[in-house]
């Protein structure tokens, strides 16, 4: 049972990574859909999303012919709204929360036309923001991920100066290089990110790694303010037997090969076993899938009821026919010649509820083995603990902590996932709007 | 099952529902369709002189994502050669004896032409004339057409000369460009026309195309007043309708009601409101001639619903329900309820109630879903909020009446009742 790359034909490849929500192809599907919406008041879907983007308005700019307007009403909330029309979860955001749900009908598809007026944007190259004359003042970001760019581009269009160190060669964070190959292409990314650049003032150092080629103290010293946003780092450790076997691999890491170097690059497994049941999780199931392993089985502690995804991406890791194992732990990684071959799981029972609620899970004696040549490890990321205890910033256990923005450190800022430890795009583009509002209050106070 | 046949000015056909005089009765090809289709009759597209039509003729009003719902045309009366048209109405007329077919006609303002025409039209043997009264461009240039509704003393000329020569039923169409119909139509009504028809189209510009800034229709980099028909229409005809159903002289008369007719509801409000039978034409050409289908299914379930058997027991049955505002019931008073049940939390009702109306209706806030509810005391019962509601029967409006006793705005001064406490 080797673990192979080159399975699919390269067609194969095209069909499998190929777009998952497909835009509306007509301006008239697109009027139709806009049309049906109710222009509610103090509306439900703006407050179920983070960024508050005012969907009622976007929405009606559509059908009055004004997509201009209406990328600009997006964008003015969320500076990645091309961006998250594809990488959301609308049904736990906006459209889980539009009212059509209350009468038994389809939710207005709010993403799919919020993509129609932002790509309309992006593809024209619209010039929708222009940005204050520069006020002298320079702030530092770290990492060009969706906090960081967000940040940015508030700060930017205010005629601050900005610097984003990014250790990568490309921006876009995770978008670029961690979420699903078939939600954002890397020719999508570039373009986001070359649109949000596109305002000017913001200058982008790329292969800057914070640590490595440059300190916190140059930045304080050289900037009158700086915004972290360097995210969280690889996948949590199991801590079990077999962990350094070959053929254990790390989801971060699997998933930042899929999408760079080229789907017929990435070796996987005939029979994978994926652990955790977050995004990444069934991102690195379903992907695995789709690079043509046999068979690729989720593996659980709890039930579908505790699961941290949502019910519409456990209905893609179905569809592409991945098997789901509930209420199983991994105990121990049995190899054979140096490779993985078995993967030993306790079989687990819901305990009582802890602190946030959630039923704990509690091993029992029984345990189930599944013959695997391949496990990947999706329970979590591992924050920078070592970079944050390193530079004396105020943590939780390598999460940074915050005070409206602020960090211990007096000028320094953070958001994003290096803070939560990891939500969604639309969370670390809001908090990039609050870091640079943060900032510029800040310099009013200075 | 309901009888739904009709008989006007003793012209029967087997349902109410007739296509009015334009494009869709202007050839033989087309009123076979139509026949064919089930359509109880037709009114052949108006002849007259000869004509030339210009290219293009048409232009709509969409709202909300729906196509159509104003129509406008510039087009002119009938520009096919007379004796072509004669000779397919007598042909249509051998293939459907059973339906009605009504000739429209707008013929120079003197009493030769108009006698000249009404010869040759009878010797079809159509059923009845229909006059030409309203058309709103082109014609009217000429002193024909809307030219000759507009002035009552003209219509009145006109329809005498035509009464001198008809042997057969005479319809007169009447023109909404006026302040009111009752004068012409009591015009044509003493001068002896058997009926009265309406409406023919307003005049309008629908709309500017904002890259070329020329107005639709487009004829060159021009354009002119069309005449607007379809569903945006039909308040306005119902109203002209009422007055002429109301009028002491124009009521003497059938009338057959015109004027954004798209469904067999819009049908049976005419006929409440006095209407003998009625015409369609741009829900016709915007769907073709099945639309026909339902019209009359539906007619029919809702008279045997209702208990009615015939046309006839139901016609004209609302006319005396509008009234002088002097008479309407000041003591009536009802008030919005929401029923939360059913409320999908869109904040519609609240948003044009607080904006626009008279703040009486309660926001509670909650994440994402808000409450709404009615504040009793303050709401004047205008019915804004029921009207914007996207579910059916969520709000309804609850009878409170301020007193049992009829009062009206006349009594209520003189009993020096209370003015507006709001
Ligand atoms: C597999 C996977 C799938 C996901 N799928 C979705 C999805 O479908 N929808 C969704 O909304 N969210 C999804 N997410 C979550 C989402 O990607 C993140 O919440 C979001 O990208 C966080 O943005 P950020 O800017 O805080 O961090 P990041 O996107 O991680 O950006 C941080 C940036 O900082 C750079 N950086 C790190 N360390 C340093 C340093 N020391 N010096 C300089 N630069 C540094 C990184 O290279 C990166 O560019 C997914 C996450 C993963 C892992
Ligand atoms: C394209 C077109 C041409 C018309 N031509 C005539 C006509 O020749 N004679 C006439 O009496 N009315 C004519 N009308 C008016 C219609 O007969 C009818 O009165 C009017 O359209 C209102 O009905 P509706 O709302 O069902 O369309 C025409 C209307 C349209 C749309
Ligand atoms: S009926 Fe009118 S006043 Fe009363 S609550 Fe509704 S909108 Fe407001």
């Amino acid at each position: 049972m080797p673990i192979e790359n080159n399975r699919l034909t390269s067609d194969q490849y095209q069909e499998n990574f190929s777009d998952i929500h497909p835009p509306f192809e007509t301006k008239e599907a697109a009027l139709t859909e806009a049309n049906r919406c109710l222009f509610c008041y103090d509306a439900p879907c703006m407050k179920s999303c983070p960024t508050s983007i005012n969907v009622p308005k976007f929405i009606k700019q559509i059908t009055t012919d004004n997509v201009k307007g209406s990328a600009h009403t997006i964008f003015e909330s969320n500076i990645l709204g091309a961006g998250c029309s594809r990488v959301c979860p609308v049904e736990k955001l906006c459209e889980g929360a539009c009212v059509y749900n209350l009468m038994d009908e389809t939710p207005i598809h709010i993403a799919k036309l919020q993509r129609y007026s932002t790509e309309m944007a992006l593809e024209k190259k619209w010039p929708l923001f222009i940005r204050k004359p520069s006020n002298g003042k320079k702030v530092a970001i770290v990492g060009a991920g969706p906090a960081g760019l967000s940040c940015a581009h508030v700060l930017s269009r205010e005629g601050i100066d900005v610097t984003v160190y990014e250790k990568e060669s490309k921006g876009g964070g995770l978008m670029t290089y961690g979420i699903a190959a078939y939600k954002v292409t890397p020719a999508f990314c570039e373009e986001e990110v070359n649109y949000i650049l596109s305002i000017g003032g913001i200058e982008i150092k790329y292969n800057h790694e914070l640590g490595k080629n440059i300190t916190l103290e140059e930045l304080q010293k050289n900037y009158d303010a700086v915004y972290l946003g360097f995210g969280v780092g690889v996948a949590r450790q199991l801590n079990i037997p077999g962990e350094e076997l070959e053929g254990v691999v790390d989801a971060i890491s699997f998933i930042y090969d899929v999408r760079t170097k080229g789907y017929e690059n990435v070796p996987v497994g005939d029979k994978v076993a994926v652990i955790g049941m977050g995004m990444t999780a069934i991102d690195a199931a379903t992907q695995a899938r789709r690079l043509g392993a046999k068979e690729v089985t989720l593996v659980y502690r709890r039930t579908q009821e505790e699961m941290p995804c949502t019910e519409a991406e456990l209905d893609i890791a179905m569809l592409d026919e991945c098997k789901i194992i509930w209420l199983a732990a991994p105990k121990e990684v049995i190899g054979g010649g140096g490779k993985v071959v078995k993967l030993v799981c306790s079989v687990m029972k819901l305990g009582e509820p802890d602190a946030s609620g959630r039923r704990s899970p509690v091993e029992t004696d029984e345990t189930l083995t599944l013959d695997v040549d391949m496990v990947i490890k999706a329970a979590g990321q591992i924050p920078f603990t070592e970079l944050v205890n390193k530079n004396s910033i105020e943590n939780a256990n390598g999460k940074i902590k915050i005070n409206n923005t602020a960090t211990n450190i007096k000028g320094v800022f953070a958001g994003g996932d290096c803070v939560n430890g990891g939500r969604e795009v639309v969370d670390a583009v809001q908090a990039g709007k609050d870091g640079a509002f943060e900032i510029l209050k800040y310099f009013e106070e200075l | 099952m309901a009888d739904i046949t009709s008989n006007f000015l003793g012209i029967k056909s087997p349902n109410p529902f007739w296509l009015a005089s334009a494009p869709p009765t202007d050839k033989k090809i087309n009123v076979l369709r139509a026949f064919e289709a089930g359509w109880g009759g037709v009114v052949w597209k108006t002849l007259g002189s000869q004509v030339k039509n210009v290219s293009s003729r048409y232009s709509a009003v969409d709202y909300h994502g729906s196509r159509v719902m104003g129509f406008n045309n510039i087009e002119l009366i009938s520009d096919r050669p007379l004796d072509i048209n004669l000779k397919e109405i007598v042909e249509v007329l051998k293939l459907f004896p059973d339906r009605a077919m009504v000739v429209s006609l707008m013929a120079d303002n003197d009493r030769k032409s108009w006698h000249d025409i009404i010869a040759k039209v009878e010797d079809t043997g159509a059923h009845g004339l229909e006059l030409n009264f309203g058309c709103p461009h082109g014609m009217t240039e000429r002193g024909m057409g809307a030219a000759v509704g507009q002035d009552p003393e003209i219509a009145r000329m006109v329809v005498e000369w035509v009464m001198e020569k008809a042997t057969i039923p005479v319809i007169t169409k009447l023109t909404p460009n006026v302040h009111s119909v009752v004068p012409t139509g009591k015009a044509a009504v003493e001068a002896g026309t058997s009926a009265l028809s309406l409406i023919n189209t307003i005049q309008s510009v629908t709309g500017i195309n904002l890259d070329t800034l020329v107005p639709n229709p487009y004829v060159a980099g021009k354009s002119v007043f069309g005449g607007y028909c379809g569903p945006a229409v039909k308040p306005i005809a119902l109203k002209f309708l009422t007055t002429i159903a109301q009028d002491a002289t124009t009521s003497k008369v059938p009338v057959s009601g015109i004027g954004g007719i798209s469904t067999w509801k819009d049908a049976v409000e005419f006929m409440l409101l006095g209407a003998s039978n009625v015409q369609v034409c741009t829900a016709a050409m915007k769907h073709g001639f099945r639309i026909v289908e339902d019209m009359c299914e539906g007619l029919n379930n809702w008279m045997d619903e209702k208990g009615f058997k015939t046309l006839d027991d139901f016609i004209g049955k609302s006319v005396n329900k509008i009234v002088h505002w002097e008479d309407l019931d000041i003591n009536y008073h009802h008030i919005a309820q929401i029923d939360q049940t059913k409320c999908i939390h869109c904040g519609l009702c609240y948003i044009a109630c607080e904006d626009t109306s008279h703040q009486s209706i309660n926001l509670d806030f909650g994440k994402p879903y808000n409450t709404y509810t009615i504040k009793d005391e303050e709401c004047v019962g205008c019915n804004l909020c029921e009207l914007v509601c996207p579910v059916e029967n969520c709000i309804t409006m609850v009878e409170h009446r301020v007193a049992p006793e009829y009062v009206n705005w006349i009594d209520y001064q003189k009993l020096g009742l209370p003015l507006n406490d709001h």
